[in-house]
Parts: structure tokens; C-alpha cells; sequence
């Protein structure tokens, strides 16, 4: 796209619609509050990610390379809480869905616009309480706060990060509320619920968990604190409470929380496959139907994270059943995106080497989750390394490829601006290598045996453990290079033009940046989504 | 440049439309679809402690039946009614403001208040006052000796859990209503706009209906008069 081509006379867009401080703190735009949460949640991942660092160098050396046992415990926590409530559980749902959610729907804004405001004060109240307590001493429970050590046995500031969790869970369930509504009552005419783009499809599905889903671990939280301040045993087995009953409760939620982490994911790979294939998505209605059946599932398989509980054996073999389910609309998207790319016109720009990494990570996630929906195969690697590298190829693979992916694609329409392209392709790269280099090793410490959540371990593992913590140093290389070119993009990058990916979808019809209404007039659908089969003979007749 | 969706459109109050929306309709399906799955959101949010206290109940079925024989079941009869008393007068409210009633949707959103009021004041006085002075609050003040002193001790957590957050939802009406009778006594409503009050109403019945599983739940399963 040459410059030329575009119209260089000065616009009023929603970026520069007013420069004061006041006018984003106070904003009610969608599209300004989403880099209000892009900012705070970047914020966040590097704190994790400094704790994540500090692990790993710790691990480089059998007996600990530079912490205390003790400061390793907090440290593993923190980056848990931080990276699954502060970052992965929002990345997508509040920044890309609330800038692109009503614009894909023809909508001037969400429908409650001061509620979105709120989600995100309550999400940085949440936010800094987690702060604050890593600060005040840290956290040593762990992210999944298992009592009776949470509640009975603590020595350190569960209250205030379990307290900074129990809010920012608020924000979720108003950032969901919102969303389902938009989607239900803010369609432009003509937008069936078959026309959607199989991201709303997605954000719907995520919005459904955050509704159902988040009540129960705000409420659980508020129990352990009860339990700690009344000392009643609720949890604590001494006074006949069951600490099992804290895990039903906190899985119940946390495990459909993985799925609200990767669907949307999943919804941008949707986006990416076909915009840069060239080619109308194969299976609409499955892609789109695969998204509720995940979220649905989602919440019957909890647990099969208490294979080795006091849970009984016929319980666990209907969670394992129901556990290997979730595979079936897992890969029905799998093949249905292979499909799309087979035949396609397909371009490497930066996104669609995200969205190609996504599908091999979560492959790779997916078929090991697999392994560990089974019992015996439970029992052997529970609580070793082999689950850590699953989840990691999950929640990272799954949802960092697809955030990394969607905001380089969506990047232009969010600044009016590109970036270096060659830069963006070699940190894809980059961190696709580093990613595997990181965590594949993990998969072959866990079954050989390695526990996870110690900071030292048998000097037979120390190669592997090398090599993870060299592919650690990549991965966050990887990570560094976009934070730069980005920020250089969004003040010097080239202008993009309303569609520099020449994709389909409502989104690109607008100017970018947006104007602050979105659209000059409300936009009337006519057609089917991911009309690239009509716009290549459109380019061919011409 | 004015950020004009901050504000309503303020030539015509009565039939206030957000910027966002096309028309009142939209507006009012947008907020009811709001309001239900908030509602839902609390069911999820009770239903936590409800399943939690259901397991326990079973676990240890006599020493919570020793706990609801503690409580004072009179008392919390007569709660219920000035509870669902005060439902009634919260649908009247709503009826009177879909009819443009100004005076008669006032004098309802008082009485709601008052009985609102009430059922809080017998809440604290009458019950918990008493329970923490007959040493049945867990943690705080806890001097019971009866057989399973632990397990008793489980129920009125459960108790003060339950009854707690139920009545911290009736602390938020009442300050919502404040708030809601300002803006009707300021006539702000009228038969184009009634929608939060209508809202408000939901929100009202729901609090009453998790009352009305909590009573028989606490005070009534397993007792024997």
C-alpha cells in the first residue's frame, strides 16, 4: 500500500478527537477504553514476566541458582496470578473484542458504555490489590490458592491478592454482561446471527463463561477469607470442613476460565486463516457452533484436575469421558481452519505466522490435554512438569499467539498506522521458537518425573532444565521486539489506509482510525461473512 | 470537539435515549437483557454457598438441625412477610410508573423503603444481636457447648454467610431506591420512561426470592416445633 493512495487531509478520528488526560480517564468510548486495558494489561504481563525470568534463571542450577525455597514459591505465584487473572483472562475479551466488538456489529458503541468504563476502574482496583501484595511480601499459595494453605496456614498477603482477584473477577462478569448484550440487541439491520464473523461467535461463547463461571470463584474467595478471619472450617479438615470442596469450587470456574483464554483466541486464528488464505472459512456453522459447544463442555469437566483427590473413581471416569469430549469441537476448528488454507491464496505476513503458530502450539496443547483427561496417565505426571508444559502450550501457545497475532492484524485499524513488516515476521518467528525450545523440554522433565512448584531439583534434570530457561531468554526477546516497533509504529509507522490487508468484515469499511461514532452512517449487511470468493473474481473481472 | 456520548440528549428528558442506541426500544430490550443476566450472575454467585452448605447439611445432618433450632423461627416468619410485603409494594411501584403516577409511585417506593427497613432492623436486632450475645457467632464470640460444637459451628457460618450477603443486596436496594425517589420526586420519570425503575424491580423481587430459599433452608429443614 503506497501512501499516495490515501487521502492526507487532516480527519477527526477517535484518537485525536481530544488530547487531554481527562478525556481518557473519563472516556466512554469502546475504542479508547480497549488501549486503557491494552496498556494495563502489557503493564501487567511484564511483571509476570519478570517473575517468570526469575524462575527460570533460578532453575538453571539443581540447587537454585539465586533464590530462597521460600522467594521461589512467591515467585511462581505471582507469576500465575498476574499472568492468568491480570493478563490472559482480559487480553482479548477487553482489548481486542471491546475496540472491535461493536464495530463488527455496525454499532456505534457497547450498549452499557459506562459500565465498560467501570469494568476497567474495578479491573485496576483488582489489579493494584495483587500489586500491592506482591510488594507487601508476596503471595506463597500458588495461583489456584488451595486451602487449607490459603486460609489456615498462610504467612503472607493471600488476603489482599485473593481480595485484587474477587474484584478484577467483577470486571470480568460486567466486561461479559455488556458483550452478550451488544451482541444480542446492537446488530446494524441485515447482521444475522450467521453473518456474525466467527470473532463475535467466540466473544460470545468467552462472555457466557465470564457470566456463569466468575460468581463462583469470586464467592470462593470470599470464603477462604471468611474462613481465615472467622476460623470456622469451611475448608480446614481439622474442623470438618474439606479442602476438596474448595477445589470443585475454584475449578469450576478456572477450568472454563483456560477456555475463556484460548476461544477467543480462537476466534482472531478464524479471522487471520481466512483474510490471509483468501478464502471463504470452511464450515461456517461448525467454527461458529464448535465456540458454544467448547464453553459448554467447558464447564462439565472440572474434575479432571482432582484425578488424585479424594474423588471417587466413577466420578473421575465421567470427567475423564467428558474431558476428552471438549477434543471434539477443539478439533473440528482444527481441521476446519486446515481446510481454509488448503488451495488458498495464502500471504505470510506477520498475523497469519502467528495464527499458523497458533494451530501447531494448540495441536500440541490439545493432544497432551489428552494424555491428562486420562486417569492412569494422570496419576503419573500429575503435578509434574508434563502438566505445566500442557497448559503452557495452551494458555500461551493458545492465547499469547492469537493476541500477538490479532494485534498485528487489527494494529492498523487501531493506530491508522502499519509496522515494519520484516520486524513483526522475525518476532513471530522468534517466539515460536523460543516458545518450543522453552516448554517442549518440559514435556519430557514431566514424564521423566520432575515435580513442578520446587525451586530445586535432581541433578539429572539440569540439561533440560538449561535448555528450557535458553528457550526462556528467546521467547522474552521475542516478546521485547514487537513492545518496541509498536510503540515506534503508532507515532512514525506509515499510514495504513481503511483496509491495508484487502479482508472482509464491517471493520474495514470504516475509516482507521475509526471515527468516535464508528461509522459515518449505520452500515447495512447484505451478504454472507468472508466474501473473498466474490472479491477475487471482483479483482479478475477487473 | 465535544465528546457527545457522555451526555444525554438532553432536548428531550422524558424520552431520554442513550447515544448508542437507535431508538427507546432498543434501549429497553438492551437494559432488561442487562438486568436478567446480572441476575444470573448472582444465582451463580449464591449458588456456590448454596451448593457448599447443601453438602455440609448432608455430611452433618443433626448438628445443622441442632444449629436451626438455635435460630429464632418466629422471627424470621415474620421477616418474610414484611419481605414479601414489600415485593407487592415494589410491583405497585413499577405499575404506577408504567401509568405516570408520580404521587402513587412515590408513596411506593417508601413503603418498599420502610419495609426494606424493617426486615434489616429485626435482622440485626433481633437476631444477630442476640446470637452474638448467646456466644453463636463462630470465630468472634463462640460459647457453645453442646455435642458438635464444630458442626454447629459450620451451620451459623453458613448462617451469617447467607443471611450476610442477602442482606448486604438489600442494603444496595435501599440505596438505589434513595436514589430512585429523588429522580421520581424530581419527575423524572414518566410513562415514555420508567425503565429503571422497572430494573430496580427485578433486581427487588430477586433479593426477596433468594430470601425465600434461605428461610426455609436455615430455619425450617429438619426443625420440629
Amino acid at each position: 500500500m503506497s501512501s499516495a493512495e490515501v487521502a492526507i487531509e487532516p480527519r477527526i478520528h477517535y484518537l485525536n478527537v481530544d488530547y487531554s488526560i481527562k478525556s481518557w480517564l473519563l472516556t466512554t468510548d469502546h475504542k479508547r477504553i480497549a488501549w486503557l486495558y491494552l496498556m494495563s494489561i502489557t503493564f501487567f504481563f511484564t511483571i509476570g514476566g519478570l517473575a517468570a525470568t526469575l524462575m527460570r534463571l533460578n532453575l538453571l542450577e539443581p540447587q537454585g541458582l539465586l533464590v530462597e525455597p521460600e522467594t521461589y514459591n512467591k515467585l511462581f505465584s505471582i507469576h500465575g496470578i498476574i499472568m492468568v487473572f491480570l493478563f490472559l483472562v482480559p487480553s482479548i475479551p477487553a482489548v481486542l473484542g471491546n475496540f472491535l466488538l461493536p464495530i463488527m456489529l455496525g454499532a456505534r458503541d457497547v450498549a452499557f458504555p459506562r459500565l465498560n468504563l467501570l469494568s476497567w476502574y474495578i479491573f485496576m482496583t483488582g489489579g493494584s490489590l495483587v500489586i500491592y501484595a506482591v510488594i507487601a511480601g508476596g503471595v506463597d499459595t500458588g495461583w489456584t490458592f488451595y486451602t487449607p494453605l490459603s486460609s489456615l496456614y498462610l504467612n503472607t498477603h493471600v488476603m489482599a491478592a485473593a481480595g485484587g482477584v474477587f474484584i478484577a473477577g467483577f470486571s470480568s462478569i460486567l466486561t461479559g454482561l455488556n458483550f452478550v448484550v451488544t451482541i444480542h440487541k446492537m446488530r446494524a439491520p441485515g447482521l444475522t446471527w450467521f453473518r456474525l464473523p466467527l470473532f463475535v461467535w467466540s466473544m460470545y461463547a468467552a462472555s457466557i463463561i465470564f457470566i456463569i463461571g466468575t460468581p463462583v470463584i469470586a464467592i470462593s474467595l470470599a470464603l477462604i477469607v471468611i474462613e481465615h478471619f472467622f476460623h470456622v472450617g469451611l475448608f480446614d479438615p481439622a474442623l470438618g470442613g474439606d479442602p476438596v470442596l474448595f477445589q470443585h469450587l475454584f475449578w469450576f470456574y478456572s477450568h472454563p476460565a483456560v477456555y475463556v483464554m484460548v476461544l477467543p483466541s480462537m476466534g482472531v486464528i478464524s479471522e487471520l486463516i481466512t483474510a490471509f488464505s483468501k478464502k471463504k472459512i470452511f464450515g461456517y456453522h461448525f467454527v461458529a457452533f464448535s465456540s458454544i459447544a467448547i464453553a459448554a463442555i467447558g464447564f462439565l469437566v472440572w474434575g479432571h484436575h482432582m484425578f488424585v483427590s479424594s474423588q471417587s473413581v466413577y466420578a473421575g471416569l465421567v470427567f475423564s469421558a467428558l474431558s476428552m469430549a471438549v477434543a471434539i469441537p477443539s478439533a473440528i476448528k482444527v481441521f476446519n481452519w486446515t481446510a481454509t488454507l488448503y488451495k488458498g491464496s495464502i500471504s505470510y505476513e506477520a498475523p497469519m505466522l502467528y495464527a499458523l503458530g497458533f494451530i501447531g502450539l494448540f495441536t500440541i496443547g490439545g493432544l497432551t490435554g489428552l494424555y491428562l483427561a486420562s486417569i492412569g496417565v494422570d496419576q503419573h505426571v500429575h503435578d509434574t512438569y508434563f502438566v505445566i508444559a500442557h497448559f503452557h502450550y495452551i494458555m500461551v501457545g493458545g492465547a499469547v499467539m492469537g493476541y500477538l497475532g490479532g494485534i498485528h492484524y487489527w494494529w492498523p485499524k487501531m493506530t491508522g498506522r502499519l509496522y515494519p513488516d520484516g520486524w513483526a515476521r522475525v518476532s513471530a518467528i522468534i517466539i515460536f521458537i523460543g516458545f518450543n525450545l522453552t516448554f517442549f523440554p518440559q514435556f519430557i522433565l514431566g514424564y521423566l518425573g520432575m515435580p513442578r512448584r520446587y525451586a530445586v531439583y535432581p541433578a539429572e534434570f539440569h540439561t533440560l532444565n538449561v535448555v528450557s530457561t535458553a528457550g526462556a531468554s528467546i521467547l522474552g526477546l521475542g516478546y521485547v521486539i514487537p513492545l518496541i516497533y509498536l510503540a515506534w509504529s503508532a507515532r512514525y509507522g506509515p499510514i495504513a489506509g481503511p483496509n491495508p490487508w484487502k479482508a472482509t468484515g464491517l471493520e474495514w469499511t470504516t475509516t482507521s482510525p475509526p471515527p468516535t461514532h464508528n461509522f459515518e452512517e449505520t452500515p447495512v449487511v447484505t451478504e454472507e461473512p468472508y466474501g473473498y470468493d466474490r472479491l477475487a473474481e471482483e479483482i479478475q473481472v477487473a | 470537539m465535544i465528546d457527545s456520548r457522555r451526555k444525554y440528549k438532553l432536548h428531550n428528558s422524558q424520552t431520554a435515549v442513550y447515544e448508542q442506541f437507535d431508538d427507546r426500544t432498543q434501549q429497553h430490550e438492551a437494559s432488561s437483557l442487562g438486568m436478567w443476566i446480572f441476575l444470573a450472575t448472582e444465582i451463580m454467585f449464591f449458588g456456590a454457598v448454596f451448593t457448599a452448605y447443601t453438602i455440609y447439611r448432608n455430611l452433618f445432618t443433626t448438628a445443622f438441625e441442632a444449629g436451626s433450632h438455635l435460630l429464632n423461627t418466629p422471627v424470621g416468619a415474620f421477616n418474610t412477610v414484611v419481605l414479601i410485603g414489600s415485593s407487592l409494594t415494589m410491583a405497585l411501584a413499577v405499575h404506577a410508573a408504567q401509568k405516570g403516577k408520580r404521587k402513587q409511585l412515590m408513596a411506593y417506593l417508601v413503603s418498599t423503603m420502610c419495609l426494606g427497613s424493617v426486615f434489616l432492623f429485626v435482622k440485626f436486632v433481633l437476631e444477630w444481636m442476640h446470637e452474638y450475645k448467646d456466644g453463636l457467632a463462630p470465630g468472634l464470640h463462640w460459647t457453645y457447648a453442646g455435642p458438635q460444637s464444630g458442626h454447629v459451628a459450620m451451620f451459623f457460618c453458613f448462617y451469617f454467610i447467607l443471611t450476610g450477603i442477602h442482606a448486604t443486596h438489600m442494603i444496595v436496594g435501599e440505596g438505589i431506591m434513595v436514589v430512585l425517589l429523588y429522580m421520581a420526586w424530581k419527575g423524572r420519570f414518566s410513562t415514555e420512561r420508567y425503565n429503571p425503575i422497572e430494573m430496580f424491580g427485578l433486581y427487588w423481587h430477586f433479593v426477596d426470592i433468594v430470601w425465600i430459599f434461605l428461610f426455609p433452608l436455615l430455619y425450617l429443614l429438619g426443625a420440629h416445633f
